[in-house]
């Protein structure tokens, strides 16, 4: 027997959460000038539209009508495949975040989560791993020296803070004894946040969320001043677009993770004692869920335009001689508290 | 021994690990940017606002006419002359009767060009100029895609005879009295 009702919740969401994410890539390119603009003492983008609200419309139109271009000596199919795969892991991602309490028609439930997966953070970073072939690909079928190099130190830098990052999670996997995104949102209930708990892993994890999404400090794969555009320097059109749409996706994935990990999700303190209608108290979960996503996003670009980027030793030793063991001695701090302590 | 107060000793000692940790700093990094988050913005929106532009700024040239609206300029060639860039080239002509309306004096120049490639904007032109005739204006000289369309001829260097197309040098010519 298919149950026909959760096939179509499930559409639905999914469809809602892909035009979301997409708005708010959109969007993101338009804050990322914005702030950068503020942070410099500019005013940023104005003139298409009130505010230049408009301006992510016309940079997309721009995308479409330019020439498109695929050198004569790359491979032409995994010229494409990379964008493609890419992106196609920087939207799957969004399927087992809790995106709020579910809301209710009459007696009919609708779960704002598309997959409520028991091993959901496993999910997590099997898909971003997935995501480094699509640099990885992209960056070699483009053959061109610079792109390979892009690519190379994409590849090598996602492998090394993926590390760390898993550390970073084991923690509070050792705390909340699950895997389950949604059980460890909804054990942060009240003001019981994760980050309070795990500040280093916090950190830590934060740090390398930075190194996966690309940006600044860790902005070498595409390093504009140095290495033309990285990966993406062969790409021109929508493949481009997709390159540089996916990071911002990644980024706004990247920081609904942070805050459903560390920062209680779509819970607020205070949030039950209001009393409000399940449908309500619906809408402020996801209000609230997504003002902390806009938090990290802002911050993420308020990092940016403030720290210069590392260099490649750099970026190397802080991975491997700082952030894994810090993760390590993390994981057995909070394994000792868990045992010799709490129990 | 230091000229000024400003000078900053730069210690070359380790670091402990409070600022190896970097994290601080960065905060303090944070903290600035975000101070300048707030300040006022530094931004002119051009086509609407203008700067302020000084009475001795040195723009696009004009040739000026007198106030029956002939044109000063007798193409004696002393501003070519004196300019530094070579950019000013003219051929004069004889003023036939009947033109009296239109120059000044017997002779005019007929053709007279300046290249804005090789302008270098110092007012050598102006200095020169024994009739009053060439002034720089507080105008911009404007872009374009096609080099030989810097080359100002008389049509975009006489200003007009009307009154609203006269073009303003008081300011200039106040500040280039007080020069001189």
């Amino acid at each position: 027997m298919i149950d026909w009702w959760l096939i179509l919740d499930k559409v639905i969401l999914v469809v809602i959460i892909f035009t979301i994410s997409l708005a708010i890539a959109a969007y993101s390119t338009y804050g990322e000038r914005k702030v950068a603009a503020f942070l410099q003492d500019r005013i940023g983008p104005n003139r298409a539209g009130p505010f230049g609200l408009l301006q992510p419309l016309a940079d997309g139109v721009k995308f479409f009508l330019k020439e498109e271009i695929t050198p004569s000596s790359s491979d032409k199919f995994l010229f494409m495949l990379g964008p493609c795969i890419f992106m196609m892991t920087a939207l799957m991602t969004s399927a087992i975040i809790p995106w709020g309490k579910p809301l209710y028609f009459g007696d009919h439930e609708f779960g704002l989560q598309v997959a409520n997966l028991n091993v959901g953070i496993l999910y997590i970073l099997a898909v971003v791993s997935i995501g480094g072939y699509g640099i990885m690909i992209g960056g070699w079928a483009s053959n061109n020296k610079f792109s390979l190099l892009g690519a190379l130190r994409a590849s090598s830098q996602m492998i090394s803070y993926e590390l760390p990052m898993g550390m970073a999670i084991i923690a509070v996997l050792l705390m909340s004894g699950s895997l389950n995104i949604k059980e460890i949102v909804d054990q942060q209930q009240g003001f019981h946040w994760n980050v309070f708990y795990q500040p280093l892993g916090f950190i830590i994890f934060l740090v390398c969320a930075f190194a996966e999404c690309n940006r600044t400090p860790f902005d070498l794969p595409e390093s504009e001043s140095e290495l033309v555009g990285g990966y993406h320097t062969e790409y021109s059109s929508m493949k481009l677009g997709l390159f540089l749409f996916a990071e911002y996706i990644n980024m706004f994935i990247s920081s609904a993770i942070i805050a459903c990990l560390f920062f209680g999700g779509y819970h607020f303190p205070g949030i039950d004692s209001l009393n409000l209608s399940p449908n309500l108290a619906s809408i402020v979960s996801i209000m609230v869920l997504f003002a902390k996503i806009f938090f990290f996003i802002f911050f993420f670009m308020w990092v940016r335009w403030t720290v210069p980027r590392f260099r490649y030793d750099q970026l190397m030793r802080l991975g491997w001689k700082v952030l894994i063991p810090l993760s390590i001695l993390n994981v057995l701090a909070t394994g000792a508290w868990l045992t010799f302590v709490k129990s | 021994m230091s000229l000024t107060n400003r000078s900053k000793v730069v210690s070359k000692k380790e670091l402990n690990w409070i600022e190896k940790l970097y994290l601080p700093a960065i905060l303090q990094g944070l903290a600035i940017t975000m101070s300048h988050f707030f300040k006022k913005k530094a931004t002119v929106q051009y086509p609407e606002q203008k700067r302020y532009i000084a009475p001795i700024y040195r723009g696009l040239h004009v040739l000026k006419r007198d106030e029956e609206g002939r044109e000063n300029c007798t193409a004696c060639g002393l501003c070519a002359v004196a300019c530094p860039a070579e950019a000013i080239t003219m051929e004069a002509a004889e003023r036939k009767k009947g033109e009296e309306h239109l120059y000044r004096e017997e002779k005019y120049a007929a053709v007279y060009e300046i290249n804005m490639l090789r302008c270098i904007f110092c007012g050598m032109c102006e200095e020169a100029c024994p009739k009053d005739a060439i002034y720089l204006t507080d105008r911009i000289l404007p872009s374009n895609y096609k080099r030989n369309t810097f080359i100002y001829g008389k049509d975009l260097l006489v200003e007009g005879i009307a009154p609203e197309d006269r073009i303003d040098i008081n300011n200039r010519k106040k500040e280039f009295e007080m020069e001189t």
